[in-house]
């Protein structure tokens, strides 16, 4: 039997049990279920969690191990020759077998191929028999077993919550175990790139040109791997995008907090926070096809020379993304300042704006600061619309005018296509998303930092 | 002594005066600072709307394509030889040759081999197939001669939509002045149409863009979010209950907490590192499947889902929980009986806005192999996809015209299918929000 089918036939067989566990518990009480511990419900969820716990673990554990068994017992099977061959043709050739055992073979496959895979469909049917008669065996023993248990005095409701509990505090670590996945997966990989090229290289050297050669004894093979105009770039890019977004973004916050009549503010709010929801491959778009054709248009009338691919144009339109990150944080902050101080700025004399320059803002520039950090960490982060208008090549200049490249644009053409686990440049990659995650991971710590002190000091 | 009481006297009078030369100055400064503000308003408004009009003007007429009329005769000799009306015979005859015929009677003075070709370039290479499916459908048609629509070429249909000039300078042209002269016989001869573009809707990519369609696109997208929201909901609000409800205060949930807002704000290719490295490389789940997709959305959304999970929960008032443990609720019930369906449509809202911003995500997909091209329509979790956003990107890296407008339409629906999930994320708070 399939596994999915496998998986919705445990599911019926958990609501049998469910039903049979709350009858069992009727029957025991007499009919009466006010003697009972529990309610009946309660026996019906611990016999079906009997029932169905076990079974698909099982299953899934089996999801785990079937295919390296069946891989392993395949490949003893094969002739000597074949199995004593390098490891990469091993698994060229174990690909072959898999592809001709799911009917997708292209032309007549080799005798031995053709035998394995049938070997290997062979084992496939076999142990998928086995696992759907075990998981049946074990699902119906499992409610035989908590059956048995159902008693007057039984503490089903007990036993059911704690192993609700147990699945809440399960589900609440998933953030602790992503964030792990995330530090292992760069980490390893980055260390086996460092093995090949020195961290001081990667983070010192000033010039990037990962390309690797296809031989190795072919001229350039060895690729170069300084990062430094990569973040340049970023920097480059970021800084243009914090130079439209801060003064925007603060601007009108404080307008919308301090000036806007309460319609002018139900309105121009969320019409500015659609900015942040706009998925940002159309921002991309946009930079590509027509901010950057602009710039250049324009810069060409003024006499400048300005690369299709220029930064500005990245920079403007990934400002213009960041706006709403600044400025509902900052709106927040600013409505956050109590009105007292308002007032008492207010009789001493000083005009609105006074106010909000002398007063408002100081106070609230904890959150405003952690606003435009959570903007710059997003801006160093963001992929799409440099991958898209930005360029790929790794100029270290600080003209605006000009392609840059950055860390994100290099991740992702370094990873798209066809990927070597051992060579630098598909390594590379997780060096920089390695350095990437920390820079971000840095930011947002201050930011959250600054952000949580602050709403204290004020609640 | 009445020398000395008078500067005392003067002080206020001299600090008013000062105060009131001051004041123009200052008032100045505070328009000006209203200005400034309203002017940054302004500017991010504007913004949106030129991206929204660029998107829209660039991308609207993609919505309709141009059809080419033919009178095309059904030649028995070319479909059906043998004349059985086998389907597996009409199937496999040559359509194209009945399309070229047809072309060849309204020019016939066109002899030469090279235009010829150019000739019937200006119909869709997908046009044989749709005459074969019309007399498959209804094999009666062979041996008559049918007036029918075929779907022109992409330049065709830049050149009715008005973007193909034939008075720009030759340089820049795609099309020869023969070739305008043509389109122009054809046009006065009422065989161009444009018409309603279904098949950007049905189809999946395709390297000619009159033939390219989002639903592949789409379809993936679909996938993508039921493994994404068949996770993402149930352990985001398991998690938000046991961190709001149950968790003691110490280090431990302190450092989940942390975690959570700290993952809200990684950058989303960093998820699509570890995609690549944890599903792809040490599971071996297949590439470019919306199932790994699904995943990394996963972990990317659960941080907004529990966010917005304890704010619902935060928001329902402890009497609730007071009356329920009084009359005798275990702390259990007391929260899935009572407090959960009145922080649910809270938490649902929170999902929406999750799977929105998981649908406008393309950067962590790029990683896992969703870029490829992709023509055959995904058919479960397990198939080879793509994803809307990443059919724009790969789009917008085409250069032809046809391509910008499918793209820009691409993103219509896009941002039509952000616009309905917000809209309805939006009722769902208006329409379920309780004030305690």
């Amino acid at each position: 039997m399939e596994k999915t089918s496998l998986f919705f036939l445990l599911l019926v067989l958990s609501s049998v049990a469910y039903y049979l566990g709350r009858q069992r518990s009727l029957s025991v009480a007499g009919g009466r279920a006010r003697e009972l511990h529990s309610l009946p419900s309660y026996h019906g969820f611990y016999v079906s969690l009997w029932a169905v716990v076990p079974a698909l673990s099982l299953l899934f554990a089996w999801l785990a191990f079937e295919d390296p068994i069946v891989t392993r017992l395949v490949t003893d099977a094969l002739p000597g020759e074949v199995q004593s061959a390098s490891p990469d043709h091993l698994s060229l050739v174990l690909n072959d077998i898999r592809n001709v055992a799911a009917g997708q073979a292209s032309g007549e496959p080799d005798p031995v191929i053709r035998q394995a895979a049938d070997h290997y469909r062979h084992l496939q049917v076999l142990s998928n028999r086995l696992l759907t008669l075990l998981a049946v065996l074990l699902a119906v023993a499992g409610a035989w077993f908590a059956r048995g248990r159902i008693s007057v005095r039984h503490r089903a409701r007990n036993k059911v919550e704690n192993s609700v509990m147990i699945f809440l505090v399960v589900c609440s670590t998933a953030a602790i175990f992503t964030t792990i996945g995330i530090v292992l997966s760069v980490l390893f990989e980055s260390l086996v790139f460092f093995q090949k090229v020195p961290v001081t290289e990667f983070l010192f050297g000033l010039s990037w040109s990962p390309q690797m050669a296809i031989r190795a004894e072919q001229v350039g093979s060895s690729g170069a791997f300084g990062a430094v105009p990569l973040f340049t770039g970023t920097l480059l890019i970021s800084l243009i995008a914090m130079l439209v977004a801060v003064p925007i973004g603060l601007l009108s916050a404080i307008y919308l907090a301090e000036y806007a009549s309460p319609r002018l503010r139900a309105i121009g709010k969320p019409l500015l926070e659609i900015l942040a929801g706009i998925p940002t491959v159309v921002y991309g778009f946009f930079a590509a096809l027509t901010v950057a054709p602009f710039i250049r248009n324009v810069g060409t009338t003024l006499g400048l020379d300005v690369s299709s691919e220029s930064a500005l144009a990245a920079g403007l339109v990934m400002g213009i993304m960041i706006i709403p990150f600044v400025s509902s944080l900052s709106d927040d902050f600013i409505n956050a300042v109590p009105q007292s101080l308002r007032d008492g700025a207010y009789a001493l004399g000083a005009t609105q704006s006074e106010t909000i320059r002398q007063v408002i803002i100081p106070a609230a520039l904890p959150g405003i600061v952690g606003g435009i950090l959570l903007g710059v960490s997003r801006a160093i982060g963001e992929t799409m619309i440099v991958v898209m208008a930005a360029g790929l090549s790794a100029n270290l200049t600080f003209n605006p005018l000009q392609a840059v490249t950055t860390v994100t644009t290099q991740i992702v053409t370094l990873l798209v296509g066809d990927q070597e686990f051992d060579s630098p440049k598909t390594l590379a990659a997780f060096a920089l998303g390695l350095v990437l995650f920390l820079v971000t991971l840095v930011l947002n710590m201050i930011a959250l930092y600054i952000v949580r002190k602050y709403r204290e000091q004020y609640e | 002594m009445s020398d000395v009481i008078e500067p005392n006297k003067l002080a206020p009078r001299r600090t008013l005066a000062a105060v009131n030369a001051s004041l123009p100055r200052r008032h100045a400064a505070e328009k000006r600072f209203r200005l400034y503000g309203l002017a940054a308003i302004i500017v991010g408004l504007v913004a949106l709307a030129i991206l929204f009009l660029d998107i829209l003007v660039k991308g609207y007429s993609a919505f309709w394509q141009t059809n080419i009329a033919l009178d095309v005769f059904i030649d028995p000799e070319i479909v059906d030889p043998v004349g059985k009306r086998d389907p597996e015979q009409l199937a496999l005859s040559d359509y194209d040759a009945l399309l070229r015929a047809s072309l060849a009677r309204i020019f016939p003075d066109v002899k030469e081999r090279v235009k010829k070709r150019e000739l019937n370039g200006l119909i869709s290479g997908g046009a044989p197939f749709d005459l074969r499916d019309r007399v498959l459908a209804d094999p009666s048609l062979i041996g008559q001669t049918v007036r029918i629509w075929v779907t022109a070429s992409a330049d065709v249909d830049m050149y009715t939509k008005g973007y193909l000039r034939s008075d720009a300078p030759e340089s820049e042209q795609r099309l020869k002045d023969y070739q305008f002269a043509w389109l122009e016989a054809l046009d006065a001869d009422r065989r161009l149409e444009k018409r309603f573009n279904t098949r950007l809707f049905s189809a999946g990519d395709s390297r000619e863009p009159e033939l390219a369609g989002i639903w592949g696109a789409v379809a993936g997208s679909f996938y993508t979010l039921i493994v994404t929201l068949s996770l993402s909901l149930p352990i985001g609000v398991a998690a938000a209950i046991y961190l709001e409800e149950f968790a003691p205060r110490n280090r431990w949930t302190d450092l989940i907490e942390v975690n959570i807002n700290n993952l809200a704000a990684v950058p989303s290719i960093v998820f699509g590192l570890l995609g690549l490295a944890v599903f792809i490389n040490f599971f071996h789940l297949p590439r470019s499947s919306p199932l790994v997709g699904g995943l990394v959305l996963t972990l990317m959304t659960l941080p907004v889902i529990i966010i917005a999970g304890r704010s619902a929960l935060k928001s329902v008032p402890p009497s609730i929980r007071e009356g329920a443990l009084g009359v005798g609720a275990s702390p259990m019930q007391t929260v899935l009986h009572h407090v959960l369906p009145l922080a649910l449509p809270g938490m649902l809202t929170g999902a929406i806005i999750g799977m929105a911003r998981a649908l406008g995500e393309s950067a962590p997909l790029l990683m896992i192999g969703m870029v490829a091209f992709i023509v055959e329509i995904p058919r479960s979790t397990l198939d080879a996809a793509t994803v809307l956003p990443v059919q724009i990107y790969l789009w917008a890296d085409s250069p032809e015209r046809a391509f910008v407008e499918r793209t820009s339409a691409a993103i219509l629906v896009l941002l039509a299918f952000l616009i309905l999930m917000n809209g309805l994320a939006v009722y769902l708070r208006k329409r379920y929000e309780r004030r305690w």
